[in-house]
């Protein structure tokens, strides 16, 4: 096995998905260091943008809160929740990164509760926070996350925000704005798309060690397979060190 | 306009513009001293079963002084927006101080994780909880300082956030798009920290707003803690940064390091070490009740309680820390 670890492996994936030029929201932990690794990288003009108000800040270490002081450390603006969160209404948003303990085959995602009742949930989680937002507005989500068939759930027992819905023009119908979705999801073992018409997950990419049968063994759901599946590239050297040097030193993140 | 699907959640405030219009007509305007203690404006202004809403950002900008206040005063029943909260429920939650709350964000810490003791209340069953998100709470406060009843949103559409929120979907009348609306939110009180104010309320915040510059005016009461008092003639010499207006505001007391252990942009930052602890304590309910006793309950005022967690060198450091200064990360 190389020289990286499973989180380092996301999110120098999820890195390479951040265009030079295109803006991004990010909450904080793994979506934030791979905000930070882009722009150090490849995309030095990422707008990083955080829900509480912060925008394109110079981060100088990992926020703990994304409203923390380091969200505007010479940033260019220190504005508001709506403001940021407006940004995405009006389709200014390009990206965003969510999780939940649940994500069903149309990218569905569960951040609330597990059980029926909703007023005495058997566990609950913090809810939507921002994700039902920048799930519904920006043009394209995704989603970094270890891969278990208990989180790739055949049914999500609530869904805070939304996928495709039930697949095909469902999320389309239901009034939200037209073209956002679910674009890919990032794990341990693969990196997933949504099939075009069906808006179903399928597998593009298996990460190095990791075959088909893993992927699909390790999903509560059936997976789709592209035409053509590619092995996903490790973090090159430059990549994890300017990770491990300059994003993370402390491994708040990586070294979950 | 009709109503083609609705959420089953319960709408804890009157979303009714007209009566909020006049509440507020009968609010002082008065340019007068609205200095008072933390104690007298928590036993003044926050009445049980009070709705309670609370400015900055969970452990940002938060008015930690007021939140213990209330614990300490054992007030119950209150309605809460859980926008965004993450210490600010942690300590209301210690309390039992809620049974109401609309959640956004509730009972976890950001990257610090979940707090126990809040996770078990709200999976207790004594808490009514109704759904919606961060940024559909910040429009429900919109709308109310607009003085309409409503705000039209697109999201939460297809999604069980949807269906557990007070939302109701109707067809926009001049395009045909389906629309989610949702009611205006007037707290009946709201507290907020901010950096600099004068005597009457003026006041002036520096880095993020979050979504206070409306929590505070759509709120019925306002307590505002400070860091520091300036002048009504500094307030004058720039209005540009006045984010709000005295005729808002109920009670203002100067409480320096008023948001710790939360951290307040370009003064000091988070006591990271203490949140630690709170999140370690409550795993044991003899610790976490000693722990509340130490901190809150056996405790005068937020001075005192500053003192017993590292006072003011520990001030000194969370100041160096904030600013990156070298050798001030823990």
């Amino acid at each position: 096995m190389a020289n990286y670890n499973t989180m380092e492996l996301m999110i120098c994936t999820a890195a390479r998905e951040l265009e030079d030029g295109a803006s991004v929201g990010v909450g904080t932990g793994a979506p934030c260091a791979a905000a930070m690794l882009a722009q150090k990288t490849k995309s030095p003009n990422l707008v990083i943008l955080f829900e509480a108000g912060g925008a394109a800040p110079l981060i100088p270490e990992m926020p703990i809160s994304v409203g923390d002081s380091r969200t505007t450390w010479k940033a260019l603006m220190a504005s508001s929740m709506a403001e940021i969160m407006e940004t995405a209404c009006r389709g200014q948003l390009d990206y965003t990164f969510l999780g939940g303990a649940q994500i069903d085959m149309y990218g569905n995602l569960n951040s609330t509760r597990i059980g029926t009742d909703h007023q005495k949930p058997k566990v609950r989680f913090p809810g939507s926070g921002g994700a039902n937002d920048f799930g519904s507005f920006c043009w394209r989500m995704m989603v970094m996350t270890p891969q278990d068939p208990k989180r790739f759930a055949e049914k999500c027992s609530y869904i805070t925000t939304p996928g495709w819905l039930e697949g095909g023009d469902s999320r389309a119908k239901s009034g939200l704005p037209l073209g956002a979705g679910p674009y890919k999801i990032i794990t341990n073992m693969a990196v997933m798309d949504f099939e075009p018409t069906s808006k179903r997950m399928r597998i593009i990419a298996v990460n190095p060690g990791y075959s088909e049968k893993d992927v699909q063994d390790n999903c509560g759901f059936e997976l789709l397979k592209a035409s053509k599946i590619v092995e996903n590239q490790g973090p090159t050297e430059m990549e994890l060190s300017i990770l491990r040097d300059k994003i993370d030193p402390y491994r708040y993140v990586i070294g979950r | 306009m009709d109503v083609i699907e609705q959420g089953v959640g319960r709408i804890f405030t009157d979303p009714d513009a007209d009566k909020a219009r006049e509440f507020f007509r009968h609010k002082s305007r008065a340019l007068v001293s609205k200095l008072t203690t933390v104690k007298e404006a928590v036993e003044k202004l926050v009445k049980d079963g009070d709705y309670v809403s609370i400015g900055g950002f969970g452990v940002n900008r938060i008015p930690a002084a007021v939140l213990h206040e209330i614990v300490r005063q054992g007030k119950k029943n209150l309605g809460l927006a859980g926008h965004t909260a993450t210490h600010d429920f942690q300590i209301l939650s210690a309390g039992k101080c809620f049974n109401k709350v609309d959640a956004a964000y509730i009972i976890g810490l950001e990257a610090r994780g979940l707090s126990p003791n809040a996770r078990q209340y709200m999976e207790s069953g004594e808490v009514e909880v109704s759904e919606w998100t961060n940024y559909t709470l910040a429009v429900r406060y919109k709308a109310a300082c607009a003085g309409v009843s409503f705000h039209p949103i697109r999201n939460m559409m297809g999604t069980d956030t949807f269906k557990y929120s007070g939302a109701k979907k109707v067809k926009c009348p001049f395009t045909g798009t389906n629309y989610a609306l949702v009611p205006a939110l007037y707290s009946d009180v709201a507290v907020i920290h901010v950096h600099e104010a004068d005597m009457y309320g003026n006041c002036r915040t520096k880095g993020i707003l979050m979504s206070d510059y409306d929590i505070a005016r759509s709120s019925k009461k306002l307590i505002v803690t400070c860091e520091r008092l300036i002048t009504n003639d500094e307030i004058r010499r720039d209005p540009t940064s006045t984010f709000i207006p005295y005729w808002c505001v109920d009670a203002m007391i100067e409480v320096p390091y008023g948001s710790y252990p939360g951290n307040m942009y370009a003064e000091y930052f988070s006591d990271e070490e203490h949140l630690r602890e709170w999140l370690k304590v409550e795993k044991d309910p003899e610790e976490f009740k000693a722990f509340l006793d130490k901190n809150i309950y056996c405790v005068k005022d937020h001075f005192e309680y500053i003192e017993r967690n590292g006072g003011i060198a520990k001030m000194n450091k969370l100041r160096q820390k904030e600013w990156l200064f070298v050798g001030a990360r823990a």
